[in-house]
């Protein structure tokens, strides 16, 4: 099958610093396909190159193609629209306007807005439609945040880190619905937390400084715990123990998993 | 009693003359991150603009209706000025904080030296209808009509802004752009139509100050925009980058400690207390009263 996104030696620059440096990838076109790596390796760069948000100041050099368009040099709400959704990091929910409101953004001229959908998924949103979002906990901020994105047909998905910071209970949720997101639309995920990366993802890419250092299948990789020492930092005991390996492969529990 | 009053209401005409500057610069800053310093300019030529066409344009006069529709021509050019310049000298320049101060200063100075050019730098006699050279007697105080019409309009624009940004599509991008413009763009929106508006949007209410301030004074004079951008900067700053509610309540503070000021001190000594009062907000609270939300 064809990826439907395909990064070939892309490198970034911002303020003088070589963040990315050749960097080369492919999105299968259905599933989850997991970015990791250890803190400041170019995950978020990777993602924001991705949709057209490096900075101003910045240089990004190779090759983006979703399917057989390019990406690069185009602005991202062309990118947006042309069916590459985006959830950051941190959720950058607007805090100053109400969830409604916080929806209403993501309509889209021409289109139908899937609020049954969002509101199948997230019912809550549904429900606080009049409350300010900035209001929101942090777990109902990352609901917002993923139905924003979707109300929208999407080609892929690039989500990042969406279960930072959550508590356990709520990753879980988080998980439960970037899972059923998946079964229809692929997804390139940002995520430190592995109990999520091994439920679910399938193709693995990590990253360490700024270049691709292994591809391949997300499940072996963890199951690789020497491997994923050297390139996540992780220790054995937070992968192979047997206690470890039932939370991985188990879809109720998740853990908080830091490097 | 009767000077408490005529001082409040003088000093709210002040204020609504800072708040239709203000507003514009307010909205201009929180969204697009662009401190215009050719803010004025627009004020210019929507004074220069009414005062032209009251004396010009067929149909258009110093009276009635005639009025209203040189007015109206003014406001339609300031607005024109003000959207040509986003689009030709501020697009191009986004993310260039420097650049754009240059060129924002650089226009300014060549917009008071065009309208010098073109019609001298002497103050000119703005006409005016004659109701608002009178003046109404109100719980004991003769205040001008001409400050009082300035009161209205500003609260109609206040009133109107506030209304487009809680009821419009656009309003709501607005919104969302001053708290995060970024991913407003990562939702799929052009946000740079949104930056044209509110340039319009900010053009339209200063050349309303100039065509109305023209009323005010009396008169019109090519330096008139700049010296009334300098108390707009301080009610911008004071009231929070980004918020219109915040401008108003900054503008009425910065009005009335003037109008106060400088009628139980000295002259003079009222500009000073509303630069000290930019001080304490800068060091207190240096996100203004509203902080940066484009409130409706």
């Amino acid at each position: 099958m064809e990826p439907v996104l395909t990064v070939e030696d892309l490198s970034v620059r911002i303020s003088g610093l070589h963040i990315l440096q050749g960097v080369s990838f492919t999105v299968a076109p259905t599933g989850v396909t997991v970015l990791l790596g250890r803190n400041g390796v170019g995950k978020t760069t990777t993602l924001r190159a991705i949709v057209g948000l490096t900075p101003p100041a910045g240089e990004v050099r190779g090759t983006i193609r979703m399917g057989a368009q390019s990406l690069l040099a185009r602005p991202t709400h062309r990118l947006v629209r042309g069916g590459l959704g985006y959830v950051p990091e941190d959720r950058c929910v607007f805090a100053g306007l109400t969830v409604a409101e916080n929806l209403r953004l993501a309509e889209r001229r021409g289109t139908i807005p899937a609020y049954d959908k969002v509101f199948a998924l997230f019912p809550e949103l549904d429900r606080r439609g009049r409350q300010r979002a900035g209001s929101l906990s942090g777990g109902q901020q990352q609901m917002l945040a993923i139905g924003r994105v979707l109300l929208n047909d999407n080609r892929l998905l690039l989500v990042d880190e969406p279960t930072k910071g959550l508590a356990p209970k709520v990753v879980t949720e988080v998980a439960e619905v970037l899972e059923r997101v998946a079964e229809s639309v692929p997804v390139l995920l940002v995520e430190q937390n592995l109990a999520v990366v091994r439920r679910l993802a399938r193709d693995a890419v990590v990253l360490a400084a700024g270049r691709v250092a292994w591809t391949g299948d997300a499940r072996e990789l963890l199951l690789e715990t020497a491997l994923t020492k050297s390139l996540l930092g992780v220790g054995s005991a937070e992968v192979s123990s047997p206690s470890a390996r039932s939370e991985l492969a188990s879809p109720a529990v998740a853990r908080k998993d830091r490097h | 009693m009767g000077t408490v009053i005529l001082l409040a209401l003088t000093g709210l005409g002040l204020a609504a003359l800072y708040f239709l500057v203000a507003s514009g610069l307010s909205l201009v800053f929180g969204l697009a991150d662009v401190l215009n310093f050719a803010h004025g300019l627009f004020l210019g030529v929507g004074a220069y603009g009414t005062w032209w066409a009251a004396g010009n344009l067929p149909g258009a006069g110093p009276d009635g209706f005639g009025f209203v529709l040189a007015v109206a021509f003014g406001v339609a050019a300031g607005t024109l000025v003000a959207i040509l310049v986003e689009l030709v000298l501020i697009r191009p320049l986004y993310s260039r904080t420097i650049e754009q101060v240059l060129v924002t200063v650089g226009l300014s100075l060549a917009g008071v030296a065009l309208l010098q050019a073109t019609w001298g730098a002497d103050a000119r006699t703005f006409p005016r209808p004659d109701w608002t050279r009178q003046v109404t007697g109100i719980l004991g105080a003769q205040v001008p009509n001409g400050g009082l019409l300035l009161i209205v309009a500003a609260v109609l624009v206040l009133g109107a802004i506030l209304a487009f940004l809680r009821w419009t599509r656009y309003g709501l991008v607005i919104r969302a752009g001053v708290e995060n413009r970024e991913m407003v763009t990562a939702l799929g929106i052009d946000v740079r139509k949104a930056f044209t508006l509110v340039f319009a949007i900010g053009g339209a209410a200063a050349a309303l100050a100039g065509a109305l301030g023209g009323v005010y004074f009396g008169t019109v004079s090519p330096g008139q925009g700049g010296s009334l951008l300098i108390f707009a900067f301080i009610v911008v700053v004071i009231g929070g980058m980004g918020s219109v509610i915040g401008s108003a309540y900054a503008a009425v503070v910065v009005g009335l400690v003037q109008q106060f000021v400088n009628y139980y001190g000295t002259s003079g000594l009222g500009d000073i207390c509303v630069v000290g009062l930019l001080a304490v907000v800068l060091l207190l609270r240096p996100q203004g009263i509203a902080g940066k939300v484009a409130t409706a």
